[in-house]
């Protein structure tokens, strides 16, 4: 049962991936990067990470990409316009794809020590009790920093959004 | 009983439960804003108006779907798909009452108890804009897009006051099982006061309720701020090129958001299905009461009828009362029903203030609309999830 929920989820976000590169106007992009987001969060799920997969939902699929998808209605921009390719593009682009594919593969296993892999539903870490407890204990100084660097993030925003405005 | 028998059991029941409310809960709105507005309402089909959803669902049902020539046809199709499935979902992790027990079969009244599920709503109704969102943009209709895009603007931005009012009670209750959380809300002050979210200490959550149903007011689009539909501005904003079931599909979406978010509401801030005085002091027998008062006052205006159909309908509706009464008090009837009323009754109290407002307050300017969330609710709401913060941290 794990395995083929696995399956479905892993196809629909592969899927929707390649869509997202293949689309060619940008509000099917976003709505493929949704369906890219919401079949993570399932993937997350199925591994026991639960805190983590409502987190995927509300803060990328939920609120990211609305405004993704707000700014591309905002500006209600249109297809992309196709350059011509070139030549050589259509008979390399494929052979030279799967090149990379073989080298990041094989990259990954031989730097990459070898685990027991992963079992679904193994993982019982992933309440909201348990990453909470990891973040403001272990993890306290780099969570700080990180908000404090969101913060400074949001002051910038600001002021180059009120320097346009006068 | 097999887990899979019983699921399908309960989520034909509780699919059932929830469509007729949602269409009843329009026949309700319709008439109570008539009689706010010195009108009668509904009252052509069947006694007083009552099969009137289901006419509508039939006219519907049968009206001819129009495509316009100049929508995009994908997301056009896709949106009141998206906009109801995420509607209906989230009613899954909602409980309606305690562990109940049938003959041989132990079981929760709730389709699934999920560790996280107050974020599951939370997340399902930040899904929820993109069906709206699309229509208005798919529409290819500048008063849809306008609709669409205010409509993603204020989620955004009432989704985060939303969510702090949620976390605060959250704090003090310490779980995000939905279930957790009502029994977490078990119990009484001085025997008589409930142990209610909004009452409980260290510090009672009136304010985070009352930011609650403000922002849930504007999270379903509905007035004063259905600035999406706004009809005087925008003809009907984004479903305004939709018609047939399509249309009824938003329309549906929009009173299963507030189906819910008056479940979530009760559940977190309202004790759930706990009732309001212990039942020492006999609120069981509360249900019984309240249908016996209306089966009598219906049968006595049966007896001295007002208009000639009177004479039939207001009886059997009597009758159909003291019935409903007597099951409260049934040996095992009684257990399900007791929580199950205390429940509905607060989820009603909610919806009936959706339909109050609706009645009563004009709508906001849009500019008003945005500057109300993020200069009066953002900041009262961190506010108040700060103090509570501290009163947990210095109590615990």
């Amino acid at each position: 049962m794990d395995v083929i929920l696995f399956l479905i989820f892993a196809a629909i976000a592969v899927i929707c991936a390649v869509n997202l590169v293949v689309q060619t106007h940008p509000i099917s992009s976003a709505l493929s990067l949704v369906g890219v987001m919401g079949a993570l969060a399932a993937l997350y799920l199925l591994l026991g990470g639960e805190f983590i997969a409502a987190a995927q939902l509300v803060v990328y699929a939920g609120a990211i990409m609305v405004l993704f998808v707000f700014v591309i209605m905002l500006l209600n921009a249109g297809r992309e316009q196709k350059s011509k390719k070139r030549s050589w593009v259509k008979f390399a682009g494929i052979p030279l794809l799967l090149v990379l594919l073989g080298l990041i593969s094989f990259l990954v296993q031989s730097v990459i020590p070898e685990t027991e892999g992963v079992t679904l539903g193994g993982f019982t870490h992933g309440t909201a009790l348990d990453i909470g407890r990891a973040l403001f204990t272990t993890y306290l100084l780099p969570f700080e920093v990180t908000s404090i660097l969101i913060l400074i993030a949001i002051l910038g925003a600001i002021v180059l959004a009120r320097k346009e405005i006068d | 009983m097999n887990f899979l028998i019983l699921s399908l059991i309960k989520a034909a029941i509780v699919a059932f439960v929830l469509m007729t409310t949602l269409a009843y809960l329009q026949w309700i709105e319709r008439k109570v804003i008539a009689h706010i507005q010195l009108r009668v309402g509904p009252r052509r089909v069947g006694p007083h108006g009552l099969l009137q959803p289901l006419a509508d669902v039939i006219k519907l049902l049968t009206k001819e779907d129009m495509l316009p020539s100049h929508v995009n046809k994908v997301f056009y199709f896709l949106a009141p798909f998206v906009a109801v499935t995420f509607a209906l979902i989230a009613i899954a992790v909602i409980p309606f009452g305690p562990e109940i027990t049938i003959g041989p079969v132990h079981t929760y009244m709730q389709l699934t108890d999920i560790n996280i599920g107050v974020l599951f709503i939370l997340g399902l109704s930040g899904m929820g804009v993109y069906g709206v969102a699309l229509a208005g943009w798919a529409s290819n209709n500048k008063y849809s897009l306008m609709g669409g895009l205010r409509s993603s603007a204020q989620m955004i931005s009432y989704e985060l006051p939303m969510a702090l009012a949620i976390a605060a009670p959250l704090l003090m209750l310490n779980t995000l099982s939905f279930r957790e959380l009502v029994n977490g809300q078990a119990g009484y002050y001085l025997g008589f006061i409930p142990r209610w979210a909004i009452f409980q200490g260290p510090f009672p959550q009136i304010f985070s309720f009352l930011l609650f149903l403000i922002a849930a007011f504007a999270e379903t689009n509905r007035i004063p701020f259905d600035l999406p539909e706004a009809e005087n501005e925008l003809v009907a904003g984004f479903h305004t090129e939709y018609s047939s079931m399509k249309f009824a599909a938003f329309f549906m979406a929009e009173y299963a958001n507030m189906v819910t978010v008056s479940c979530v509401g009760t559940l977190l801030f309202l004790g759930g299905w706990q009732p309001i005085f212990p039942a020492a002091l006999g609120s069981n027998f509360v249900p019984s009461l309240v249908f016996v008062i209306g089966g009598l006052i219906c049968l006595y205006h049966g007896f001295h009828p007002a208009r000639p159909f009177d004479r039939i309908t207001l009886p059997i509706a009597g009758v159909v009362f003291l019935g409903i009464a007597a099951a409260f008090v049934a040996p095992v009837l009684g257990p399900i029903l007791v929580p199950l009323f205390w429940f509905a009754s607060k989820v009603g109290v909610i919806l009936f203030l959706y339909i109050w407002v609706r009645g009563t307050l004009p709508r906001f300017r849009y500019d008003q609309l945005m500057r109300f969330a993020w200069t009066f609710m953002f900041p009262v709401a961190v506010a108040n999830l700060m103090i509570t913060g501290l009163l947990v941290a210095l109590t615990a």
